[in-house]
């Protein structure tokens, strides 16, 4: 915007007035924000050419509307990403769904090692048995084993929706980034009473999680 | 070919419920010596110095991976001719031909069933 207002400048001959006033704003504006708003810019774009619209050529002048056209623009979509409350998804949302899948994976793990420790358990009784019986318990171990597996192949799925949401998660934090902190200066801090809805969130983690005891503890505070 | 029962087994998961389910199964087909190892680095240093008769491992592992075992088996003149069956859940086309081209003696996609693991270690074994 500097070197543009330079360019306007004619040496030897005194500046319009109303160029001298649009310098004079955007200093002002560089004193008061290292790195003007897009609004601003956009304002400062309009007042430019209301000034300077008789001295511009047709072509300079559709440039100029453009420029002033892409700053709205852009203004408008800062708000909207605003309004999004983007950076949820990363602070809280990417992070969530990833502890609820590790979750997962681990809750699945012990079950499975708990049916394989007691299918182990029926080893020693197939041992004792004889004929008929002991075929069809062989069987059944045998299809436990194999549905067992069902473990590595879930843990290896969750583990690619987990890099996927990783992936995710960098690509908003780089739109947060190229659009500034305005989406977080945007939240709005409301207090309510929680609902119904609200309180169905499922299985707490573990970590975050209340024993039974910590519940019964609760309760007889009552 | 009458496949010999009592030969030493080595089954290579980092996964350690995975090793578990394949020991059983192995069992269950009557395969009772088998030795585990965690990744391909500890499957290798087992293989040199043991005495195995097949191997039976994972692809996805860390550091070394399945297919890497393989190729340094295959290039180990002691090891070259082992039987070496790749279980996995990678089933694309190019993983079954880089396994091959890796010198695979067979290769089982995960899921898989005790009767697919005991018809390809047949087919393995009987062929060794």
């Amino acid at each position: 915007m500097k070197k543009s207002l330079a360019m306007l400048d004619v040496p030897g001959e005194p500046n319009p007035t109303g160029i001298n006033a649009l310098k004079r704003k955007l200093t002002e504006i560089r004193a008061q924000q290292s790195e003007p708003e897009s609004g601003m810019v956009a304002e400062v774009v309009r007042a430019v050419l209301t000034t300077i619209s008789h001295e511009l050529s047709a072509k300079e002048s559709s440039l100029l509307r453009e420029v002033e056209e892409l700053g709205q623009m852009i203004a408008n979509t800062k708000s909207e990403i605003a309004a999004l409350r983007v950076d949820d998804i990363t602070d809280h949302d990417i992070p969530f769904a990833t502890d609820e899948l590790d979750a997962i994976v681990e809750h699945t793990a012990h079950a499975t090692d708990a049916i394989l420790e007691s299918c182990e358990m029926l080893d020693e009784v197939a041992a004792t048995v004889t004929g008929e019986a002991a075929t069809k318990l062989l069987a059944a171990q045998t299809k436990i084993y194999e549905a067992c597996s069902f473990q590595d192949i879930t843990g290896q799925r969750i583990t690619k929706v987990v890099t996927t949401l990783k992936t995710i998660e960098g690509k908003v934090a780089h739109i947060i980034g190229t659009f500034g902190a305005t989406a977080a200066a945007a939240r709005v801090s409301t207090t309510h009473v929680a609902s119904d809805a609200d309180l169905l969130n499922g299985p707490q983690l573990p970590a975050h999680a209340m024993d039974q005891s910590d519940i019964d503890k609760l309760l007889a505070d009552f | 070919m009458a496949i010999d029962k009592t030969m030493n087994v080595l089954i290579v998961d980092d996964y350690k419920t995975m090793l578990r389910i394949i020991r059983n199964l192995l069992k269950q087909i009557e395969f009772n010596n088998v030795e585990e190892a965690s990744d391909g680095s500890d499957a290798l240093s087992k293989l040199r110095g043991g005495n195995f008769g097949l191997v039976i491992s994972d692809w996805n592992m860390a550091p070394m991976t399945g297919l890497q075992l393989l190729q340094e088996v295959r290039a180990d003149n002691r090891l070259k001719t082992m039987p070496f069956i790749m279980i996995t859940a990678e089933s694309k086309t190019e993983n079954v031909i880089a396994a091959k081209a890796a010198g695979v003696s067979n290769y089982i996609v995960k899921p898989f069933n005790a009767e697919t693991l005991k018809d390809k270690i047949e087919k393995v074994l009987g062929h060794a």
